[in-house]
């Protein structure tokens, strides 16, 4: 399989890496200057079969048509909203994702975000290293256990929040496309009606053309200055500058986020606030779940190469 | 009961404060001059003090207290108070259980997932703007983790039923087995439960026996992929042990809320800012349970001096 060509969009786990390089024959996009790139696809275009991308570097419709060999896209996350799936599709291009491994992690980082926003965590680490704490007490927090949790998306990820956040005694409620009957918790068929009665909103649906935005400033209103979003989702779901402002203006009480609409940039308010807490898309980014998600993607690969079918396919 | 004259030992919570002298005469010691002088010229007419967890009722001021019929502490530890003299004196001591519970619990699951998932270090990592020149390291998972809970009183069942919600195994340690947590395994020595766990959580309260139950040679069986999380009382774990097994990666990592000396805090454990994640003993330290401990002390009270029962008592 040596002789298969992979192209890798971005630098990855390093343990990927090293598997696709000496499994096949391993081309790294982000080796090559931007004004030689069309080139260099030009030149490997009749090898390259498969491509790996991520949550952050997708696989548009000008790459898929300058590699006119490609058979599969196998991603190194669960998110697929940066793959041209249309594109994909007209084309018989497999695509493939890293479901379930990671969603213990992510579901972790969102009560994680939770706690660490309302109990204040990481100011009160900075406090007691500052010294600070020899001249009084920190002040008091927000508790956790009991609130109500409002939870947009219940699918794999939203499911196994609600789980988690349920032993913590909250009460479960969630909007989704649909209602799904063998779920025990409330259902809202829109958003605002469920940001007016959680206190906790967490956004954990896939990242589509509806989704887009759906955090708006009604949303952000309806939530209100008692409320803290946390967002587990993709940057997009969210209106970075209405998120913004709600926070600096305090209507809204805080916020965390492992996610932002132009990765790596975060907005600058933001970093001087400390009733938010602002991680660097670190949802799944155990060495366990980057192994088991690595596992996956070269499954998948060496399933399409030995047509075999796929682990997880998305298409 | 507005004559009844309550001595607080130092001062706790304004709101606290407020509410005991809406019922009673309250005198505050931290205000005295001369303190001796001052419990001299009081001592006839003080029935009751109200402390916190950390001053307690020392032994010189329960002689300075002939009149004293009741200590209503705001804590649910009881260590700083010597109980068995005041059973023999026929002081009532109440204590503060429950309200605090969920708070505490919420607080070792969110030092555990903090630890773990190097949550300060990430923020501090993107607000430094650290995170354009790359990604931040990888965390460790929770999830399915062994939890071994060093005591499994209210606070111990509590962290219990949280991780059990992640999927963790849970064993745990205390003076006798718990048959009502049968599904629990049971470890009559605390060495093993720390051998047969990722993470050790410290929950039990601080007796003569359980002074410095973390020692050496449970921290070695912890091992360097293990983490300690103490919310209990800094006296449970030898510190300086827990420091230099830190130090020398023989532990891998720790969430503490309790020192052996607070406010200080050991400079090593400061400068280890990612293994290691500090809070300022906050762990009952949100609005609402500080209310909620508030209105049990002044409960505990009114009962005692109507002559009624004690909401919580201890002795």
């Amino acid at each position: 399989m040596e002789s298969i060509g992979v192209l890798l969009m971005c630098p990855m786990y390093s343990y990927l890496e090293q598997e696709l390089q000496s499994r096949f024959n391993l081309f790294k996009l982000w080796q090559q200057p931007p004004s030689k790139i069309t080139e260099f696809l030009k030149s490997n275009q009749r090898t390259i079969k498969a491509v790996v991308s991520n949550a952050r570097v997708g696989v548009d419709a000008q790459l898929i048509d300058s590699l006119p060999n490609l058979e599969i896209v196998a991603s190194f996350s669960v998110g697929f909203d940066k793959i041209d799936l249309k594109r994909c599709e007209e084309k018989g291009i497999r695509v493939t994702n890293t479901p379930d491994v990671l969603t213990d992690d992510v579901a972790d980082l969102g009560i994680a975000l939770i706690l660490a926003v309302l109990r204040k965590i990481c100011p009160c680490d900075g406090f007691v290293r500052s010294g600070k704490w020899k001249d009084g007490d920190f002040g008091l927090s927000t508790k956790f256990s009991s609130k109500p949790v409002g939870i947009v998306g219940l699918g794999r990820i939203g499911s196994a929040i609600a789980k988690r956040a349920q032993a913590f005694g909250c009460s479960i409620s969630y909007h989704s496309r649909t209602q799904k009957p063998l779920k025990p918790y409330k259902y809202y068929d829109n958003i605002v009606d469920l940001a007016k009665n959680c206190s906790i909103l967490v956004v954990a649906c896939s990242l589509t053309d509806e989704t887009r935005h759906i955090v708006n400033r009604e949303v952000i209103d309806a939530l209100g200055p008692r409320g803290i979003l946390i967002n587990v989702g993709r940057g997009a779901h969210v209106d970075e500058p209405e998120l913004v402002s709600a926070l600096l203006e305090g209507r809204l009480a805080g916020a965390g986020l492992d996610v932002y609409e132009d990765e790596p940039e975060v907005p600058e308010p933001l970093l001087r606030l400390d009733n938010v807490v602002l991680l660097p898309h670190v949802g799944s980014d155990t060495v366990e779940t980057c192994n088991a998600m690595a596992d996956l993607v070269l499954a998948n690969l060496e399933a399409h190469f030995n047509s075999r079918p796929l682990p997880t396919p998305v298409i | 009961m507005e004559s009844i004259a309550v001595l607080m030992t130092k001062p706790i919570y304004s709101y606290l404060q407020a509410e005991l002298e809406k019922r009673f005469k309250v005198l505050k010691l931290w205000e005295a001059q001369d303190g001796s002088r001052f419990l001299q010229d009081q001592n006839q007419i003080i029935r009751a003090v109200v402390s916190d967890g950390g001053t307690g009722l020392s032994p010189e001021l329960m002689a300075a207290l002939p009149k004293l019929e009741i200590v209503s502490s705001f804590s649910v530890g009881m260590d700083k108070i010597d109980l068995g003299k005041c059973k023999e004196k026929g002081i009532r001591v109440s204590n503060t259980p429950d309200v605090l519970t969920d708070d505490v619990a919420d607080l070792a699951i969110g030092l555990t997932l903090a630890v773990l998932r190097k949550l300060p270090a990430s923020d501090r990592y993107v607000r430094s703007g650290m995170w354009k020149k790359g990604d931040f390291k990888l965390g460790t998972k929770f999830s399915g983790k062994s939890v071994g809970i060093v005591g499994l009183g209210r606070i111990g069942q509590a962290i219990a039923t949280r991780a059990e919600a992640f999927g963790c195994k849970i064993s745990y340690h205390s003076r006798t087995p718990k048959p009502e947590s049968s599904n629990y395994t049971y470890y009559p020595s605390v060495v093993d439960l720390a051998a047969h766990s990722d993470i050790l959580v410290v929950a039990c309260a601080l007796t003569n026996e359980t002074r410095h139950i973390i020692n050496r040679e449970v921290i070695d069986a912890l091992g360097p992929r293990g983490v300690l999380v103490n919310i209990a009382r800094g006296a449970t774990v030898d510190e300086p042990e827990l420091v230099s097994a830190l130090v020398e990666g023989r532990l891998g990592g720790a969430g503490l809320d309790v020192f052996e000396n607070e406010p200080n805090v050991p400079e090593q454990l400061i400068e280890l800012d990612e293994k290691v994640v500090l809070a300022p003993h906050a762990g009952s330290g949100t609005e609402e349970t500080r209310k909620g401990m508030a209105d049990l002390v002044v409960g505990n009270l009114v009962a005692h001096f109507e002559g009624k029962e004690l909401l919580t008592p201890v002795v």
